[in-house]
């Protein structure tokens, strides 16, 4: 296991009755980084995220988080992580103040002056009712009782869940900005792939509980390429190509998905013989779409170790 | 300095390219000379609200393409202005922004005389760059 880890887990495992949720996933998150954790809904992100924070008892595997054992965390590793949840629990009847006050008594560390400038940066009232927020006042002022006690890993999941535009921007903010200090590690569940691609410097896929991808979000990028072949004629069937992920036919033309795309790959399609051949750039979200289509075949992209910062 | 990154999400191309793209633009036209400072790595990324990571390496590559140079402790500065693309690939990348535009006009039913006459007075308003010089110090 590699030390510069904040998380990593070894075939971790958690089933449902006889339906697998999370199987057999062997995770690596680096300290320091931005870590988006994708995935379709019920693809077993939540379920993941809470055997991480022990939580949830996982049925095999194991895993570290801080360097703890994941089912024995004391509560001063758990102190170092601030955990949101989806669900933002909050005591209604309590002021902005008063939850700010209530959370602090739980951490030696608390920093009021953070928790003050993040609900400020959601434009929220220290006296107003937590039963009147909107959700993303809601979201803020959790945010700031995540932040406020410096924890040095930041588990968010799904955050930009239901926020509407100015808040959703203030998240992202907020993000960035914990980026100042190169020792604080954020991992974060989205389905907002335009947040990925401002704030992650790596990604993990989950597709149906396994593990797909788990790479720097630059490796996936280079990694899923997209080749239009235009033919003569009616274009030829399409051979097995390793890590081929999906082929729409057209008159005259082929438009190739690849996964691992490298020289071989384009050596196996120069043999079909088009009349030309050119790469069409594709955005993350064809990418993301195109790697977890139906088609695809199953494929990896293993971490690379020369990436890591 | 009237210079200004702006970058889109959901790009085909990813965001430390547009970056990048835009510094060499800005060189190529005039907006930036040798010797103006680009915003710390820090300072662009919260403005962009993007990784700082996504900035570091768009400045990296621009360092070893030789556009800018990091003086420690002032800053990021412009240094020169180099031949970007060899002719060939120049033309390789121009081409279909030219067939894009006429497409464009054509389609808005502009004729060949209008656009010829269009394309020479925007040609005649563009100054050729100005950071050409390089200040080998």
């Amino acid at each position: 296991m590699n030390e510069q880890s904040v998380i990593c887990t070894r075939g971790l495992t958690r089933y449902f009755g006889s339906k697998p949720a999370v199987d057999n996933l062997n995770l690596e998150v680096p300290r320091g980084s931005v870590f988006a954790f994708l995935g379709r809904n019920g693809s077993g992100k939540t379920t993941t995220i809470r055997m991480l924070l022990g939580l949830l008892e996982p049925t095999r595997g194991s895993g570290t988080i801080l360097g703890y054992d994941i089912r024995a965390l004391p509560p001063e590793a758990r102190a170092r992580i601030g955990y949101l949840t989806e669900d933002h629990q909050l005591y209604g009847w309590m002021s902005v103040k008063e939850c700010g006050e209530f959370q602090s008594r739980f951490y030696p560390r608390w920093n009021e002056k953070i928790f003050r400038g993040v609900i400020g940066h959601f434009g929220l009232k220290q006296t107003a009712r937590v039963k009147d927020l909107s959700r993303g006042e809601r979201a803020g002022l959790c945010l700031g009782l995540t932040l406020a006690p410096e924890p040095e890993l930041l588990v968010l999941d799904d955050p930009a869940l239901g926020l509407d535009p100015v808040a959703h921007r203030s998240l992202i903010e907020s993000m960035i900005y914990l980026t100042r200090r190169s020792d604080r590690t954020i991992f974060f569940s989205s389905h907002q792939l335009a947040d990925v691609e401002r704030v992650a410097d790596y990604i993990a896929v989950l597709d149906r509980s396994v593990l797909r991808v788990c790479c720097p979000l630059e490796a996936f990028r280079n990694s899923v390429r997209q080749v239009r072949l235009r033919f003569s004629g009616a274009p030829p069937p399409m051979p097995k190509i390793p890590g081929l992920l999906q082929t729409i036919r057209s008159e005259g033309e082929l438009r190739v998905i690849c996964a691992h795309y490298n020289g071989a790959t384009e050596a196996a399609l120069r043999a079909l013989n088009p009349a030309q051949m050119e790469p069409v750039p594709l955005n993350l979200e064809d990418a993301f779409i195109g790697y977890l289509g139906e088609r695809g075949e199953k494929s990896f992209i293993l971490p690379e170790t020369e990436a890591q910062p | 300095m009237s210079f200004n990154i702006t970058i889109s999400t959901g790009s085909n191309t990813p965001i430390y390219k547009q970056i990048t793209d835009q510094v060499w633009l800005a060189v190529v036209t005039g907006k930036l000379a040798v010797g103006d400072q680009l915003p710390s790595v820090r300072a662009l990324a919260e403005d962009l609200v993007v990784n700082p990571n996504t900035v570091a390496r768009a400045y990296a590559d621009l360092m070893r393409d030789g556009l800018i140079e990091s003086r420690a402790g002032r800053g990021v500065f412009i240094t020169r202005k180099r031949k970007v693309f060899t002719r060939e690939e120049g033309w390789r990348r121009l081409e279909p922004l030219i067939d894009a535009a006429i497409g464009e006009a054509l389609a808005m039913d502009f004729t060949h005389g209008e656009l010829r006459e269009a394309f020479e007075k925007k040609l005649g308003q563009w100054k050729p760059g100005k950071g050409g010089n390089r200040s080998n110090e």
